[in-house]
């Protein structure tokens, strides 16, 4: 089967409307805020222009009510979207939880800014890092042409599993950079996505009700059971990734591993920073330096076996933060960390808070980074690197 | 005494857990019996979401989300909007709220809601304070009366949520209590046949929260009304005013007397509230006149 793809000058945001738009989600509550906004005006321009005409899109006082609104028209039984960034993403926190306690099948893509205060709108992860134990799976990602097939793939991975889903890339970088973006045809995401279908929803034929008062033997029931639907969703990743890639010819993974065939230093990173870091590893390996790129594109639930096999042999694992958790680190770093731990031999692991606050990493400062740490005995902290 | 045609079609069951003699349970009883089984409720922390049942159970027949305390409003909307994606208009979304989840923290997604006019049915039981969480005020907490939180009584006095929402232009919002089951079954009738949001307030006088006896739940929402501290009317598209009960038939006073969250005020405090009441009363009678 070949399908007609048109290729377009997208930014990240404009290639995250076009996924929507394609997917056609029947309710999409949204809020403004920088660097989100592109997104939902996109989608209400769509809809201006008859483009959107199954989706309910829903403008509601703050990003806590949208929240509120995508949780509950998941439980009546429909496919939903809604996007946001840094402020917006803090506020729905509590929601957060309870979208994920009630297994309600949203895509949220967020825009990751740093959180005030003070108040910047700079590319820095903190804000969906710091939602990691919400219950929501979490996928990073670098490009636009990413964000675009990543959210495809999302709706097909949450509607099998049962779960909420939040895709970020970085704010500017990636949510204004234009780049060409292949977007697909209407039939080829049909083909790929299955109408959407559950089981369990509000129905008043049914009478079923939702998230009533319970015991502790039942709150715990449900964390087990949380944590049985996310043992699958490495391989739903996988396979939407596989199958994607097979209709597209755009192949996605958990994890990606850059050149990393005989590399004894590798180097670790999430969202646009990878692009980056791709080509100090070209520019590196060009000069007879074995440095490999290892991308983590699903950072919840964290792919540990996957990394302990990607970095087994490895002697140097290099980990770039665009985060700082204060008090403990690069989040990236510690996790990374805490996931290695017992592998035998396992790669001496430095954290370096490389792009904190949006600021700019170049493919030369990564370079210096690998010379620099590439052989040095690692430290427990991370350290400030600019 | 009024003779009340009843008939039960069972949407909310017995075997609920409302303490002994609660009019919330009546209220809720004689408000879904009317709106039916074509229905989904959305119920934020509150006595509501106690009463209806602990997992698996429920006393509701009809399906019912617990949502967070501030969002009752936006996930009605979220319901509504995606039965509307699924072809199905007619299936009422209704909140069951308490004042705390309304005239507090649900207050901002309710304007939303009402600014956007979601064809939702908004009930708030209005106990006038958090009785759930063992009884503190809320901002439509009366002034003078002793909660968990202002046990020296509240010095201002509660907030006019009917004025609030008729400014949103709402096309429906109007009170009841479960001592005027008539006037309360009208009501829901009639909110069910306008499209848009629609909102009831019920006063609910708390048993353990107001200090009155087993027994005394609906002679209490009777006094509330017949004092005019508590005036049963109704107000569309933010400008019609009508107000149902226009007989006010006694003081204050033996409505305050009736409750121990009123025990420690003085004379003075009595004279003031009758002062106000009466005042509240005046505007009132002269919103709705000027309709005529």
């Amino acid at each position: 089967m070949s399908y007609t793809a048109k290729r377009l000058l997208l930014t990240g945001n404009h290639a995250v409307a076009w996924a929507v738009k394609r997917v056609r989600p029947h309710v999409a509550p949204l809020y403004p805020i920088t660097p989100q906004t592109p997104i939902l005006e996109k989608l209400t321009d769509f809809q201006s222009k008859g483009e959107l005409e199954g989706t309910e899109l829903l403008t509601p006082e703050s990003e806590h009510s949208a929240m509120a609104a995508c949780i509950s028209a998941s439980l009546t039984g429909v496919r939903v979207f809604t996007a946001t960034s840094s402020q917006g993403l803090l506020l729905m926190h509590e929601l957060l939880h309870y979208a994920a306690g009630a297994r309600a099948r949203i895509v949220l893509f967020n825009v990751n800014r740093t959180p005030a205060s003070p108040w910047g709108f700079w590319p820095d992860q903190l804000d969906s890092l710091s939602q990691r134990d919400t219950g929501w799976v979490q996928l990073y990602s670098e490009s636009p042409q990413e964000s675009l097939d990543t959210t495809i793939q999302a709706y097909r991975i949450a509607e099998l599993i049962g779960v909420p889903i939040m895709i970020s890339h970085d704010a500017f970088y990636v949510s204004h950079a234009m780049e060409p973006v292949e977007v697909p045809s209407q039939q080829q995401v049909d083909e790929f996505l299955p109408p959407f279908a559950c089981d369990h929803f509000l129905d008043p034929k049914r009478g079923q009700s939702f998230g009533a008062p319970l015991d502790q033997q039942n709150w715990n029931r449900s964390r087990r059971e949380m944590a049985a639907a996310m043992a699958r969703v490495f391989a739903a990743v996988t396979d939407a990734g596989k199958k994607w890639g097979e209709t597209s010819g755009r192949d996605y993974a958990p994890l990606e591993c850059y050149r990393m065939d005989g590399a004894t230093t590798v180097i670790v990173t999430m969202g646009s920073m990878c692009g980056t870091a791709r080509e100090a590893v070209d520019a590196l390996q060009d000069k007879g330096n074995r440095v490999g790129l290892l991308k983590v594109r699903l950072f919840r639930p964290f792919p540990v076996a996957a990394l302990k096999e990607a970095l087994a042999g490895v002697s140097c694992a290099i980990v770039l933060d665009r985060n700082f958790s204060c008090g403990l680190g690069g989040i990236l770093h510690q996790e990374l960390k805490a996931a290695l731990y017992g592998l035998k031999p396992a790669p001496k692991i430095h954290g370096l808070l490389s792009g904190v606050g949006g600021v700019n990493v170049s493919v030369n400062k990564i370079k210096q980074w690998v010379s620099e740490y590439a052989g040095a005995v690692p430290v427990n902290e991370s350290l400030w690197v600019e | 005494m009024e003779c009340i045609d009843y008939q039960d079609v069972d949407i909310f069951h017995s075997g609920h857990v409302a303490c002994a003699g609660c009019v919330e349970a009546l209220s809720l009883r004689v408000i879904l019996n009317i709106v039916g089984q074509d229905a989904v409720a959305v119920v934020p922390p509150s006595c509501t979401a106690v009463i209806c049942g602990i997992y698996p159970n429920s006393a509701l027949s009809i399906p019912a989300f617990h949502t967070s305390l501030e969002s009752a409003a936006a996930t009605a909307s979220g319901v509504k909007r995606a039965l509307l994606a699924k072809g199905k208009p007619d299936t009422t979304v209704l909140c069951l709220a308490g004042d705390g989840g309304t005239y507090d923290i649900g207050l901002q997604s309710l304007s939303s809601a009402a600014e956007r006019n979601e064809d939702i049915l908004y009930i708030c039981f209005d106990n006038e304070g958090y009785m759930n969480t063992g009884g503190q005020k809320s901002s439509s907490t009366p002034e003078g009366a002793a909660t968990g939180s202002t046990p020296l009584g509240k010095t201002t006095r509660k907030k006019n949520l009917v004025d609030i929402m008729a400014a949103h232009r709402v096309p429906y919002i109007t009170t009841t209590s479960p001592g005027h089951i008539l006037d309360m079954k009208a009501k829901v009738k009639k909110a069910l046949q306008i499209k848009g949001t629609k909102i009831i307030i019920v006063l609910i006088p708390c048993l353990a929260g107001w200090g009155v006896a087993d027994d005394a739940g609906i002679k209490a929402a009777r006094m509330a009304v017949d004092s005019g501290i508590f005036p049963l009317y109704e107000v569309e598209d933010g400008e019609r005013y009508t107000v149902n009960q226009l007989a006010r038939t006694q003081s204050v006073k033996p409505y305050l007397a009736l409750q121990k969250r009123y025990r420690h005020i003085s004379e003075e405090q009595v004279e003031q509230l009758q002062i106000h009441t009466d005042k509240a009363w005046q505007q009132l009678l002269l919103r709705a006149d000027q309709q005529q």
